[in-house]
């Protein structure tokens, strides 16, 4: 016998004590095709700006730094503002986020800006966003063609670019935005939630920063103008 | 006082029963103030928890059936510890869990039992004891009465009315003793480096005196206080509440 | 590499004499105990999300074979691929084959306590393939040969001092003299050490605390980034799990990863939580080319139909050993077992098998604050308790334990027997005690009087007093 067939069959046996076995698959599918949603902490349902504000008071606290712009025309500047401010070099491996595609780098002479996957040579890492969950302050990011997933971890600096219209309070809302997309071209390969810069406590309990992922999580909101999340 | 009170009957506990009667008539004396009629039915020895917690579910039943028909016909069982109350009150029901018979006697009898101090407060509405007792005293949360029974606030309630006595509160207060029973001699090495930990969080408080609801966790905190010289005195609350406290402390050398 | 578990008592004492592991373990109590405590404080629904979180692992055992199929279904459908393991021999050998397959030389791995339950890396090397632990905890005990202590904090047991001895032994080509005392030094160090063992990787192996049946995704949650890399970066990703981390929905993995963070370090949520669903999609930017999920068994099928179901309910994320008394006394070695604490002490007679492992569920004064902190409120107590019954029926407790126990039980089932016996000896031992009070040892004391005093008996027994004295207490209560 397989051991797949083996185990199915061990699992079966006890259960069909308990119960019939096309229940359980009709029982199954149908929370696949329904999934109940769970409870959401209410401090995340709130509206759209006390989101932003929950997010950004989340975010610092697991220590990322955050911004916000109100138009994506200001986001070199925003950028170069940042890497300044922090003695941090300005050559930056971007994506290839669709919301890149006309900004004005030239009006910030001092950024060296490239895209695509990044190398263990670049520093600094830009993304664009999915979506952001108030809830933690979690940054929520998928693969893709124009999203290699690698640029959230090799550099040292990630810098997160959020629309604040891909708001969310809680993570399901965010789940939900994505089920549509889902229908059409099934789930990323990778979606990660990013809270915070990598840590960890593994030395005597002392936490520190930027271990193996990035050192710097700064996230800057760009207000768009759009009426979309929950 | 009159004979329209509550009929209780007290369960000793092996532990105050062999060691420390003064626990037992410190309880009688309480529940006889709050209005109780006490009997102590003379044919106990043992809630069964030693059986049970050693994996002998024989021998553990057929204690408890004991306990179940002795205490049968009483409108409370009270007893001075949360480890016993909770034996009877939470466990005797899943020990019968596959005889219906015994089963709907076992939740007869959990209804109707309580921990002492907590039975006084909670059943009674005993506010606080009014009494005298100088000292600081520690107040050590026994894990089962603590989280079997949600014994906290109770004993803190009652000792409230004895002048003379201000309750210190200890980093380990809620964290286990120790004892454990067999585990304290079964495993001695790890049951004394717990007991050490409370008596180093002790050592950061005032406290002259312990004071608890449980005989196992005050005995083993008062053998480790003693060995190692200490002038805390360790007594169970009852005690205290009941101004049986001429006598020696656990442990304690009569002087 | 682990200790014996049949010479837990042994292990205990080394544990014990311990003083680094000692220093260890009382940190734990100012940052995993205390960080748990506020986040649980902090957050007005924690509760009700441990409820949920309950209901929906019981949810999912209750149809666990509808669940791992839909699972399969969803992950073969993403271009992923899914293996069967009835137990830690036959998961081994797929792992390996998988990389042979992939023409592996060097493999990167993320904390997986799967992994460390089938010794994968023994295997890999014993075959040519050199594993390599990225997680910072687990690298440190690579490179010490030892076990993890701790399931999610693998190092808790090591010093910095001891770090860096370690280091500078295994870095060699670097300068000697370098300064290596500081936590920040050491950070460095291995964060350079590993960058080009994630760039080369031929296979990186993950664990997943979750696997979702809905979309075919498993889920990782870590700090470092670690995992993340190791899954990404080379062509293959292997995932180890085992059958009951499976859960139906996205849904359902958001209310558990609502608990387990906050259960685990007190962190609001880990710095990375990573779903990921079959190979890199063919426009990818970046990803492996190759998904495999090896799905083992190794005796939770068994669990399922006993007493143990409940806990299968585990998530894995050692609130119960943080804030156990046993462990913070001993740590985790002693236990001689991949899974320590108490829901090592659960779990391990259940994936191994009790006469080797019974010390484990005996070694516990059931406190209960595992129940107490559990996420998933797993009742501990109760399923160690149901071990002792195991334990005792198949003849496994014999000696003093056995036979002083019978006579007790024996003798409480006589109360006539029992009363005229125990006045006689708590008199006798009340006269010698004298004013005294207490013993220093006692024959048949040796485990109580070995570090505590003895406290003597009154005198006579309660019950026999107060029949004697009912007329003096009727007295005493008038005056």
């Amino acid at each position: 016998m397989s051991a797949r067939a083996d185990i199915l069959g061990r699992i079966g046996a006890t259960l069909n004590s308990e119960s019939d076995q096309a229940a359980r698959r009709s029982a199954a599918s149908a929370r696949l095709s329904s999934p109940p949603v769970g409870l959401a902490p209410a401090r995340s349902l709130v509206d759209r700006d006390a989101q932003i504000t929950l997010f950004r008071e989340m975010a610092e606290e697991a220590a990322a730094t955050t911004d916000r712009i109100t138009s994506l025309d200001d986001l070199p500047a925003a950028i170069a503002k940042y890497l300044g401010s922090h003695n941090l070099p300005s050559r930056i491996k971007t994506d290839e986020d669709p919301l890149l595609a006309d900004l004005n780098w030239q009006a910030q002479p001092t950024l060296d800006v490239s895209s695509g996957k990044p190398t263990d040579a670049d520093e600094v890492g830009l993304a664009v966003a999915f979506a952001g969950a108030a809830e933690t302050g979690t940054a929520i990011l998928t693969s893709g063609p124009d999203h290699p997933t690698s640029l959230n971890f090799l550099p040292e600096n990630h810098i997160v670019v959020l629309p604040v219209s891909r708001m969310h309070g809680p993570y399901e809302a965010a789940w939900a935005r994505m089920a549509a997309a889902r229908d059409e071209l099934g789930m990323p390969r990778t979606v990660n939630w990013i809270t915070g810069p990598s840590r960890t406590g593994d030395i005597e309990q002392t936490l520190q920063l930027g271990v193996h992922g990035p050192r710097r999580l700064h996230i800057i909101l760009v207000d768009d103008g759009e009426e979309e999340g929950a | 006082m009159s004979a329209t009170g509550p009929n209780v009957a007290l369960f000793a506990t092996c532990l105050v029963d062999l060691f420390r009667p003064s626990v037992g008539f410190s309880a009688a004396i309480l529940l006889e103030e709050a209005g109780c009629r006490v009997t102590v039915p003379v044919a106990q020895t043992c809630c069964g928890q030693p059986a049970y917690n050693t994996g002998d579910k024989t021998d553990a039943a057929d204690i408890a059936r004991q306990v179940i028909t002795k205490f049968a016909d009483y409108d409370y069982v009270v007893a001075p510890s949360g480890s016993c109350a909770g034996m009877i009150k939470h466990h005797y029901p899943q020990l019968f869990a596959d005889d219906p018979e015994m089963a709907a006697k076992a939740a007869a009898l959990s209804e109707k039992t309580f921990e002492l101090m907590s039975f006084l407060t909670d059943v009674l509405n005993v506010p606080a004891i009014h009494g005298r007792f100088k000292g600081v005293a520690a107040y050590h949360d026994s894990c089962s009465g603590l989280r079997e029974l949600g014994i906290k606030r109770q004993p803190r309630q009652l000792l409230s009315g004895i002048d003379g006595l201000s309750l210190e509160e200890y980093d380990g207060a809620e964290t286990c003793c120790g004892f454990g029973g067999a585990f304290c001699v079964k495993y001695d090495d790890v049951s004394d480096k717990i007991v050490s930990s409370r008596l180093e969080e002790l050592a950061r408080t005032e406290a002259t005196h312990v004071l608890g609801g449980d005989m196992g966790c005050l005995f083993n905190l008062a053998g480790k206080l003693k060995r190692e010289g200490s002038t805390i005195q360790v007594r169970h609350a009852a005690e205290v509440l009941a101004g049986l406290t001429e006598n020696p402390a656990i442990g304690e050398t009569d002087d | 590499m682990l200790p014996d578990p049949r010479q837990f008592p042994k292990n205990a004492r080394a544990a014990l004499s311990d003083e680094i592991l000692q220093a260890a373990m009382k940190r734990l109590e100012t940052g995993f105990v205390a960080r748990r405590t506020v986040a649980a404080g902090r957050l007005p629904e924690f509760e009700a999300l441990r409820d949920a979180a309950r209901d929906i692992k019981n949810h999912t055992l209750a149809h666990l074979d509808a669940y791992l199929e839909l699972f399969e279904e969803n992950c073969l459908a993403q271009g992923g691929h899914v293996h069967w393991a009835r137990d830690t021999a036959e998961a081994r050998d797929i792992v390996l084959e998988i990389c042979r397959a992939a023409g592996a030389k060097t493999v990167t791995k993320g904390k997986s306590m799967i992994g460390e339950e089938m010794e994968i890396n023994h295997h890999l090397e014993a075959n040519g393939i050199e594993p390599i632990e990225t997680d910072l905890g687990e690298y440190i005990i690579q490179i010490r040969k030892e076990a993890p202590s701790h399931i999610i904090a693998p190092a808790s047991h090591v010093s910095k001092e001891q770090v860096s001895a370690d280091f500078r032994k295994q870095h060699t080509g670097l300068e000697p003299n370098r300064p290596l005392d500081e936590p920040d030094d050491l950070l460095a160090e291995a964060r350079a050490m590993l960058r080009q063992k994630f760039l080369n990787a031929d296979v990186g192996i993950t664990g997943a605390n979750f696997l979702i049946a809905e979309t075919g995704t498993s889920v990782i949650v870590t700090n470092e980034g670690n995992g993340d890399l190791t899954q990404t970066l080379p062509k293959v990703h292997v995932v180890l799990v085992s059958i009951e981390k499976c859960v139906p929905t996205l849904n359902d993995a958001t209310t558990l990863l609502r608990v387990l963070a906050r259960s685990a370090t007190g962190q609001e949520m880990s710095s990375y939580t990573t779903f990921s669903t079959g190979p890199k999609r063919a426009a990818d930017a970046d990803g492996p080319e190759q998904y495999h999920v090896v799905i083992m068994d190794n005796g939770r099928s068994e669990m399922l139909s006993g007493p143990f179901r409940e806990m299968l309910r585990c998530i894995k994320c050692g609130a119960c050993m943080n804030h156990c008394p046993v462990y913070r006394s001993i740590g985790g070695h002693a236990y001689g077992s991949v899974y320590p604490g108490p829901m090592g002490s659960v779990l391990t007679p259940g994936i191994t098998d009790l006469p080797s492992s019974v010390h484990l569920p005996q070694a516990s004064s059931f406190c209960g604050k595992c129940e107490e902190v559990c996420p998933v409120r797993i009742p501990l107590p109760k399923l160690l308790r149901f071990w002792r019954n195991e334990a005792y029926e198949q003849g496994l407790i014999t000696g003093v334990a056995r036979w002083g126990l019978s006579l007790w039980a024996f003798a409480a089932k006589r109360p006539g027997l029992y009363r005229f016996f125990a006045d006689l000896q708590m008199r006798l031992l009340s006269t010698l005690a004298g004013r005294r009070g207490r013993f220093s040892s006692l024959p048949f004391g040796g485990g109580w009087t070995r570090h505590r005093d003895f406290p003597a008996p009154q005198g006579k027994t309660f019950v026999s007093q107060w029949r004697a004295q009912k007329k003096d207490h009727e007295k005493r209560r008038g005056a």
